[in-house]
């Protein structure tokens, strides 16, 4: 896909956050999103990447520079997922994706039809009235998911979402989320420390390097979509894997 | 190399029995039963022993009645046990409300100024560590109304244990959730409703379980304090004026009281918060299994 083709979403113009005066979390970051991209954050711990995603939400102001919102962005604008799921535990899987539009006063009779079409995406239709404790940490991860679609988001902001699950799991994530994507045509800032992941999901890596945190290097991935096991066994996801890797290996030196 | 066959183990047509997950398990129905079956065997030696040291020593009544006596006092003055109990109750409860309201609305507070949080904490620890048998002889001075000062004085153990872990349960909010709830664009009043107060429920229950026992505590030691008796005076009056008398069984019959209203208060809220907590808290997950 085209990046040129795509309307710009948001631009991150030399955004920079200090902490104190030693601890540089970001510095000088250059971004732009069109609408449709899906960008990976990729680099060590400590690079700044968590911290992109928080300026980006609106969480962190940054110290100098920018975000730039092209659109006009008010609440439900942006969905999220967390490393954990982070669901409401009192409450069921239903009522859980409902907290955006509940947070926007927005009755939950009222949203029935766009809660159970998010949790049919993600392929949860009859755990609508169980208790997250019911369910497994992919089934959590996915009612996640489900809340960050629901208010179909202008972005959807991803920090890690699968880090703390096992391979096959997250496997199978990876290609639902593709899948996902394919349907609903989001477009999505994905944050990981894997290269794989990264290569096999993003259509674009923004390779990062820690203290200070910067980005050191795009690379695009010009494989079309969609992706599946296919991919994940070709030669060229094998090549972008190790041009990826020699880049993250110059952010780890720099 | 040469290939070699690669056997596929099949699972062995015997059933086999593992020894030590048989062990554990009876080990497991044997407790199960034996917390229903040796707590009472504990209580019928207890009464047992009771009764032939009272009997072969030719204990006296008036220093140590036998628990049948007891028993019979029991049941002969229920009238006079019942309402002081009910005088007891009465307090108790009413101060378990107030601390309630108190040390809920307190910790509300406190989680929405810190400057108030800082301010005041300090004094509710103080309130607390101050025995409250030291305080009530004073609050007998200022206060008229005995009713209210009895309250004032239950009051004053049973709130903290509510405050300090609702405070606890309000602050404790996953910080993930936490970001979530700024992202949507949630008001304070929305993520106190929708996230603090469900997040801090487990801790208050656990606190009101705490200041249920502490509340009939509080109430009972301000009334040997008030010491007044008359119309309208409760189980621990009762039991000062049994001992004037030297009526030694109906001390124990109304100790029995307050003990079975301890226990009774427990369990209560303990149905309460399991009630509460069962679809979905850790703590109450466990009892099931």
């Amino acid at each position: 896909m085209n990046n040129d083709s795509r309307p710009l979403l948001l631009e991150l113009k030399k955004v920079g956050k200090t902490f104190s005066e030693d601890i540089v979390a970001l510095r000088d970051m250059d971004l732009k999103i069109h609408s449709g991209d899906f960008i990976s954050l990729l680099g060590p711990s400590g690079c700044g990447k968590s911290t992109a995603l928080r300026i980006i939400s609106g969480l962190t102001e940054p110290t100098v520079g920018e975000v730039d919102w092209k659109v006009s962005h008010g609440s439900g604008a942006i969905g999220v997922v967390f490393q954990e799921a982070t669901l409401l535990p009192w409450t069921t899987v239903e009522k859980n994706v409902w907290l955006p539009f509940r947070l926007q006063n927005k009755s939950f009779k009222e949203k029935k039809d766009e809660v159970e079409r998010s949790l049919e995406l993600v392929g949860l239709k009859d755990f609508t009235k169980s208790y997250p404790r019911e369910l497994s940490g992919g089934m959590k991860m996915r009612v996640s998911i489900a809340r960050a679609l629901v208010t179909d988001p202008k972005v959807i902001l991803m920090d890690e979402p699968f880090a703390a699950l096992d391979e096959i799991t997250r496997f199978k994530l990876n290609n639902d989320l593709l899948a996902l994507r394919e349907t609903l045509g989001c477009t999505i800032i994905f944050v990981t420390h894997s290269v794989f992941e990264s290569v096999f999901l993003s259509d674009r890596i923004a390779v990062m390097a820690a203290r200070p945190g910067r980005v050191i290097q795009e690379l695009g991935v010009d494989e079309p979509y969609p992706r599946g096991e296919s991919f994940r066994t070709s030669s060229s996801y094998g090549v972008i894997c190790r041009n990826t890797s020699e880049a993250l290996k110059l952010a780890m030196e720099n | 190399m040469a290939s070699t066959d690669i056997k596929v183990d099949s699972p062995s047509p015997n059933k086999v029995v593992d020894k030590n997950e048989l062990l554990k398990k009876r080990k497991e129905r044997n407790i199960k039963i034996g917390k229903w079956v040796m707590p009472i065997i504990v209580f019928m030696i207890t009464i047992y022993l009771w009764y032939w040291t009272v009997q072969v020593n030719n204990i006296p009544h008036y220093i140590l009645p036998d628990p049948f006596l007891v028993v019979t006092t029991l049941i002969q003055d229920i009238q006079i046990l019942l309402s002081a109990l009910q005088v007891t109750i009465q307090i108790t409860l009413m101060a378990l409300a107030v601390a309630v309201v108190g040390g809920v609305g307190l910790a509300i507070l406190f989680t929405q100024s810190k400057f108030f949080e800082i301010s005041f904490f300090p004094y509710a620890v103080i309130l607390q560590v101050t025995p409250i048998i030291s305080i009530a002889p004073l609050i007998f001075i200022y206060v008229d109304n005995r009713t209210v000062g009895l309250l004032l004085c239950a009051w004053i153990v049973a709130f903290f244990p509510i405050l300090s872990n609702t405070t606890l349960g309000l602050n404790s909010v996953d910080h993930n959730l936490k970001d979530l709830f700024k992202i949507y664009g949630a008001n304070r009043w929305q993520k106190l409703l929708h996230l603090q107060i469900p997040s801090a429920l487990p801790y208050f229950l656990g606190g009101l379980r705490i200041a249920g026992g502490l509340a009939l505590i509080g109430a009972v030691v301000a009334e040997y304090v008030a010491g007044t008796g008359g119309i309208g005076s409760g189980l621990a009056y009762t039991i000062l004026e049994a001992g004037y008398r030297l009526n030694i069984p109906r001390m124990f019959a109304a100790l029995l009281l307050i003990a079975g209203t301890g226990v009774f208060i427990f369990a209560i809220l303990s149905f309460l918060s399991h009630l509460l907590l069962h679809k979905w808290h850790e703590s109450a997950l466990q009892k099931e299994n």
